[in-house]
């Protein structure tokens, strides 16, 4: 499937600036000459691709963040970040990779939701520099719940040569930030039609954890709209992270 | 992360015994779940021939009263008996859901090569995370093990709070979030597998005064993992 590529060149300009000045190696020029459109610096490329393991909760568009040893998406314990309230609840990345851009060496959104069964590769790009200490995290919302999500959480890619190739499969979690009824007026996907975002955190406990699943009318819920086709187990997705270039 | 886990496990035939290693390492556990409680954490580092549990394999007693109730002694007996290197209750009472604790141990001098470290899950009949005697990594760095929930086989999950936790009797100890219901006639009624097995998950309901169960499906159930082990070898 065709990717969607929206790499942040602006903080991958500046890192590099203050890689050089601080390396003093002769390369100054570059920092004070940018309009001048030097050859660009050696980039490693990893290609993230996403697939669905779940039965029938479609994931919405995946947020890739490449970033240093230092930032974390998110955490067992820790509330969510308002970034993260808004992809869990309301599968909308756009928040997440902005907060994520103050310090992200480079982010990228996947095309479109991702179906179950489907797949899809997004890619990202950071100088060869940018290397020693790099991390990706990869977050997406199961979209027929309140607000689950699965994510890999700060993989560590720093060893990563050409063509390296890992893969992993990753569990859902539960942001914490509102609370599971499984209301069709509460879960955006096809199974709700519902409300996304919703700056009110009505949970038990207003912090990250593990997702229990959804329970669903046919599991006794009488007042859930979702039913025994929504449920899901772990792993959610399977995320294979492939070193490009 | 379960690669490496399962890496573990497949090498369990391939270390020689006997062999003394010191390692200080640090143990640092997560309850992952959003509303289990964990008893007491039993943290053991071990020798290569024991174990405090196989799956498909009776449970000992020390760990029946451990899966049933929460108790150590048991076990630290047991432990103590062969030499082990124990720490017990490190989060100073029961861990909450997204919590965390850790504990140093510290190996040296003796032949203590595998790590143990079991909790019950509260509230329920006898479910436990377990740790396996996994192998203690020497090289200093960070690895990280995710555990599944149990089933110690030794009780049926009526899912009955009733303060039941000494072993052999019915019900659920104790329910530290205070969020389980009242009046459950019973789940399981028969007989569950009599080995340790994968947990099936509560069932639960949603009806506070009633039903079957007295946990809450919304709140009481889990999917694996359910906590996560970390362990920093300096």
């Amino acid at each position: 499937m065709k990717s969607m590529t929206k790499v942040s060149r602006l903080f991958a300009i500046t890192s590099l600036g203050a890689a050089l000045v601080a390396c003093g190696d002769g390369s100054d020029d570059f920092v004070s000459s940018v309009n001048t459109v030097p050859p660009g610096p050696e980039m490693a490329t990893f290609a993230v691709g996403v697939t669905n393991l779940t039965n029938a909760q479609p994931l919405s568009p995946v947020a890739v963040i490449a970033h240093d040893d230092q930032y974390r998406v998110f955490a067992v314990g820790t509330t969510a970040t308002v970034g993260l309230e808004s992809l869990a609840e309301g599968g909308d990345n756009a928040d997440l990779l902005a907060e994520a851009g103050a310090t992200a060496l480079a982010t990228a959104s996947g095309g479109g939701p991702i179906g179950p069964g489907a797949n899809e590769v997004i890619s990202v790009s950071v100088e060869v520099t940018q290397l020693p200490g790099l991390r990706l995290s990869a977050v997406t919302m199961l979209v027929n719940t309140n607000d689950a999500f699965a994510a890999l959480n700060g993989m560590d890619v720093s060893g990563f040569a050409e063509r390296d190739r890992v893969t992993r499969r990753v569990i859902a979690y539960d942001a914490g930030t509102e609370l599971n009824d499984e209301l069709a007026t509460n879960i955006p996907g096809p199974a709700g039609g519902g409300e996304g975002f919703n700056a009110a955190r009505n949970d038990r406990q207003d912090f990250v954890t593990m997702h229990q699943g959804v329970v669903s009318a046919d599991d006794g819920f009488a007042t859930s709209n979702l039913n025994e086709s929504h449920r899901f187990d772990n792993p959610v997705a399977q995320i294979i992270i492939t070193r490009t270039d | 992360m379960w690669r490496k886990r399962f890496l573990s496990t497949a090498a369990v035939a391939m270390v020689a015994a006997g062999s003394a290693q010191a390692t200080d390492f640090n143990v640092e556990i997560v309850n992952l779940t959003s509303g289990i409680y964990y008893t007491p954490f039993l943290v053991a580092a071990h020798t290569d021939g024991s174990r405090l549990f196989s799956v498909g394999q009776p449970a000992s007693a020390g760990l029946q009263e451990m899966a049933e109730g929460g108790g150590l002694d048991g076990l630290v007996a047991t432990l103590t008996g062969i030499g082990a290197t124990i720490e017990t209750n490190p989060a100073g009472g029961v861990l909450a859901p997204g919590g965390r604790t850790d504990v140093d141990l510290n190996t040296d001098g003796t032949a203590n090569v595998r790590l143990s470290v079991v909790a019950m899950l509260l509230p329920t009949n006898d479910a436990f995370m377990g740790l396996n005697a996994i192998t203690i990594p020497t090289e200093p760095g960070v690895y990280t093990y995710n555990v599944n929930a149990y089933d110690a086989g030794t009780e049926a999950n009526d899912e009955v709070l009733n303060g039941g936790g000494a072993p052999g009797v019915p019900g659920m100890p104790a329910d530290p979030g205070g969020l389980a219901g009242t009046g459950g006639t019973g789940v399981q009624t028969g007989a569950e597998s009599p080995t340790v097995h994968i947990h099936r998950n509560a069932l639960g309901d949603t009806d506070p005064t009633g039903g079957a169960s007295d946990l809450d499906s919304t709140v009481h159930r889990w999917l694996n993992p359910v906590a996560r082990v970390i362990v920093t070898v300096r």
